[in-house]
């Protein structure tokens, strides 16, 4: 069966529906990215407690020792040393969770995910924005205490499971049009970004003494890494191994099957850019987007070897500021707009208005 | 069964008549919630509240830091409103608004009706929205108001009357639209034996309004560029900006995402500058243009207002459309009627006093703890003295503000609003008093949706249905054919 051909006046209103607001992209993009936010720290915080029951009786030092990392990887420590004394769980997790003060806790990741979806209702499927507004609230009616007596994995589950519901909606009811673009950029670049952020926590923490390295210690370190990117299975069934440093790397970087190394998500960067910048693939036309080509395509020829051997937390250090530097350039490019100078413009439709009167 | 302890008492009762009959009109919701024992009710009507909640059909209460948000409250009884009243509220509403029309029309051109002695011109040239800047001005097609919630109420006998007209920015559509889908969630056996007319063809129907309206310099095979134009996410109003734009399918603005050049209004996109042909603008005159209006807002757009002069895009409503809502040019619609049409009012206004006629004056003033004094440009319930609830303090306070500026006053009867049953967690089904206000859109031709939003006053005995002061709502039911007695 043939489709007829369209009238014109659903062409011309198919090019209405498919003109974005910059504004709008601006929130589709940051809609997603907090919400991928808030689910790799609900399975960070998740993993982290767990790794604490291994521990068994465990002395101020050594909570310390495991959160500060944390912490730091998150890029929040000072606020927190403003906030709290000491870096022990219940303190750390409050932080993390519930606290407004902190713009990364997963109560303000969730509340700026909704609010940017609020602002985008128009936009959404009635499913995304129900999942939104039921994280919301569902976070808001659990509080500390809540969390601890309800089975705090529970509950980072319950967070994680929300992000998963969300993207999966969003596959399923969102059309393929450039705000679906904006949607996966964001999550990609979010990805990537904590990726980074994640094996670098092995940098701060966890870099054992040297006489561990390869032992136990540093094999379940390993392994909490790989379990706080959902990867031990991947990782498992890719390997059939043991878990070991070289591997783990390589794997969390290079591994392009696998939808949360960072090689994946960086390629995901690259393609989504594309489609939104109208840019054929394989070409590059912009300073921003050769850059980013430049950098994508040197990794390529990158090995894990290479890597250890210049020091991990250097290249992740240059492959963060290659993310920040894409992702600004496409906010830059398509989302912002430089806000409008009201009082210059009132004068200037005055003035405009003026003339026009002389001229009657 | 649940409505047998129900008393009409001393009101005129939408469902029961004085010796406690159900009306004919009411007997297939009567009989299905017979089925329903109070425990089903109560727990159909928490799961109503929670899909509102989950929906995030929610106003944002604005005193409170936590940002709060609550639904507007919900009754699972639906209003039914036969197929007769239906057809001559119709009928009243379509005239009222073509008079209405005509009016700000001819003020805004001629002056026929002051010159005629019909008003007296210093209501209509003092009226607080009466726009100078916009005399002698064609807007597209003749049409001033496109959309229209005018509010009706039904006094002791059943009567149906105007209380106000909204001919600015009214608020509701939404509800009446999510009051609908909920109902159908919570009781969708109701709704077989009914006959109920559907309401869902609002937006699409106010698209083709905007359509309508479009530039006359605007190329006849293309679709006009529309956009809804809100004040933003803090708006109380939000939702149902967002809800309307999602449906009709075109894109909620604001101020900032718009700019105007040479005479024209752009919205700034990720592909560049595109043109908009037709606004629904949910954004009061006052602050729709900063370089003609108030210079201190933020919300509109620079330019806007000579971008409609130069007629190259439609704002619905027009500007100045307020000066037909001013409560003292109401009490002169009947006259306009008369004037315009050469007809009498099908929907007949309540009486009203005008503080600013001496007589009147006098008589409010003497009787103000009897009275309902009114302000003439304040919605949402505020700026009202309802006299024989107030207290001593509260009258001395408006008498003062009546004699200061009697321009701003009128005053009315209280009338003893219908009732309808209404769900109360302490007795059960109880008599609230309700309102109606339906949705009037002017387009090609004059389309009334059949429904609208029902408010509720849900504290015992209050009149006050504003949801800014406790009110509630119900689905709004329009039956399709007649029953017989």
């Amino acid at each position: 069966m043939s489709k007829s051909p369209p009238t014109q006046e659903e062409v011309a209103r198919h090019k209405q529906t498919n003109v974005m607001l910059s504004r709008v992209a601006g929130s589709l993009y940051w809609m997603s990215r907090y919400l991928e936010r808030a689910e790799n720290l609900a399975r960070l915080m998740d993993v982290n407690l767990q790794i604490l029951l291994d521990f068994g009786q465990v002395s101020e030092d050594i909570l310390k020792e495991h959160w500060l990392p944390i912490l730091r990887s998150t890029g929040d420590e000072d606020l927190f040393f403003e906030l709290y004394e000491v870096a022990d769980s219940e303190s750390v997790m409050e932080f993390l969770t519930f606290r407004l003060e902190n713009p990364n806790s997963l109560l303000s990741c969730i509340s700026n995910a909704r609010e940017n979806g609020r602002q985008v209702r128009d936009q959404i499927s009635s499913e995304m924005w129900e999942v939104l507004n039921d994280a919301y609230h569902y976070l808001k009616a659990t509080d500390k205490e809540n969390l601890w007596d309800g089975g705090a994995s529970a509950f980072f589950d319950q967070i994680k499971c929300y992000s998963h519901l969300f993207q999966g909606i969003t596959v399923s009811t969102f059309s393929r049009n450039e705000g679906f673009e904006f949607i996966q950029f964001g999550k990609y670049l979010e990805r990537a970004d904590k990726m980074t952020r994640l094996l670098d926590m092995k940098y701060h923490i966890l870099l054992p003494k040297v006489t561990d390295v390869g032992g136990a210690v540093d094999a379940a370190q390993w392994q909490a890494v790989l379990r706080s990117a959902s990867a031990v299975e991947p990782y498992r069934r890719f390997y059939v191994a043991d878990i070991l440093f070289a591997k783990v790397i390589e794997f969390l970087i290079f591994e392009d099957t696998f939808p949360r190394s960072l090689m994946f998500c960086l390629e995901q960067m690259d393609d989504f850019a594309h489609l939104i910048a109208d840019t054929p693939a394989g070409e590059y036309r912009s300073d921003g987007e050769r850059r980013f080509g430049k950098f994508l395509n040197n990794l390529h020829f990158t090995t894990a070897k290479d890597i250890i051997n210049r020091g991990l937390h250097e290249f992740l250090t240059e492959v963060q500021i290659e993310i920040s530097a894409f992702g600004g350039h496409l906010y830059d490019t398509f989302m912002y707009h430089p806000p409008v100078d009201m009082q210059a413009e009132i004068r200037f439709h005055q003035q405009q208005e003026q003339q026009q009167q002389h001229r009657r | 069964m649940l409505f047998d302890n129900y008393q009409p008492e001393n009101f005129f009762d939408e469902m029961f008549t004085a010796d406690g009959t159900i009306r004919p009109h009411y007997r297939s919701v009567a009989a299905a919630f017979n089925d329903v024992d109070a425990n089903e009710f109560r727990n159909k009507q928490t799961a109503v509240e929670a899909s509102f909640m989950r929906g995030g059909v929610t106003f944002t209460v604005y005193s409170d830091s936590q940002g709060t948000e609550r639904i507007f409250p919900f009754d699972c009884v639906p209003r039914v409103i036969s197929a007769e009243e239906w057809e001559i509220v119709e009928k009243g509403l379509i005239q009222r608004l073509t008079a209405l029309n005509l009016f700000l029309h001819d003020i805004y051109h001629d002056q026929k009706i002051i010159k005629d002695r019909v008003i007296p011109p210093q209501y209509v040239l003092s009226a607080k929205h009466f726009r100078r800047e916009f005399m002698h001005f064609e807007v597209p097609k003749d049409i001033y108001v496109h959309i229209c919630g005018s509010d009706l109420i039904r006094d002791r006998n059943g009567q149906y009357m105007v209380l106000e007209d909204n001919l600015r920015c009214p608020s509701g559509a939404s509800y009446m639209l999510e009051n609908r889908a909920a109902l159908k969630r919570t009781f969708p056996e109701l709704f077989k034996a009914s006959g109920v007319h559907s309401v869902s063809n609002y937006p699409a129907e106010l698209l083709k309004v905007m359509q309508y309206c479009a530039p006359a310099n605007f190329r006849a095979n293309d679709a006009p560029n529309c956009v809804l134009l809100t004040p933003g996410v803090f708006n109380s109003a939000y939702f149902e900006h967002a809800f309307l734009a999602r449906q009709m399918g075109i894109p909620i603005v604001e101020g900032r995402d718009l700019v105007v050049r040479d005479f024209k209004v752009y919205m700034r996109t990720t592909a560049g500058l595109v043109k908009v042909d037709v606004i629904y603008r949910r954004i009061d005159d006052d602050f729709l243009d900063p370089s003609v209006f108030r210079a201190d807002s933020l919300l509109g757009v620079p330019g806007l207002v000579n971008a409609y002069r130069a007629g190259n895009v439609s704002l619905a409503n027009s500007i100045g459309t307020g000066v037909a809502d001013d409560k003292v040019v109401y009490y002169f619609v009947p006259h306009m009627i008369k004037y315009y049409l050469g007809e009498d009012p099908i929907l007949p206004n309540v009486d009203t006093f005008l503080a600013s006629e001496p007589a009147d004056c006098s008589h409010i003033l003497a009787n103000l703890d009897k009275l309902v004094v009114k302000s003439a440009n304040e919605a949402g319930g505020y700026g009202m003295l309802m006299g024989p609830w107030a207290s001593k303090a509260e009258i001395e306070e408006f008498r003062k503000l009546i004699e200061d500026n009697p321009r701003n006053f009128i005053a009315q009867d209280p009338i003893s609003l219908s009732r309808h049953p209404t769900w109360t967690e302490e007795y059960g089904f109880e008599g609230r008093h309700i309102d109606l206000r339906p949705y009037i859109l002017y387009g090609e031709k004059i389309v009334v949706t059949p429904g609208g939003l029902t408010r509720v006053a849900l504290k015992k005995g209050s009149l006050v249905v504003n949801s800014s002061q406790g009110g509630g709502s119900k689905d709004t039911w329009v039956l399709r054919d007649s029953v017989p007695e």
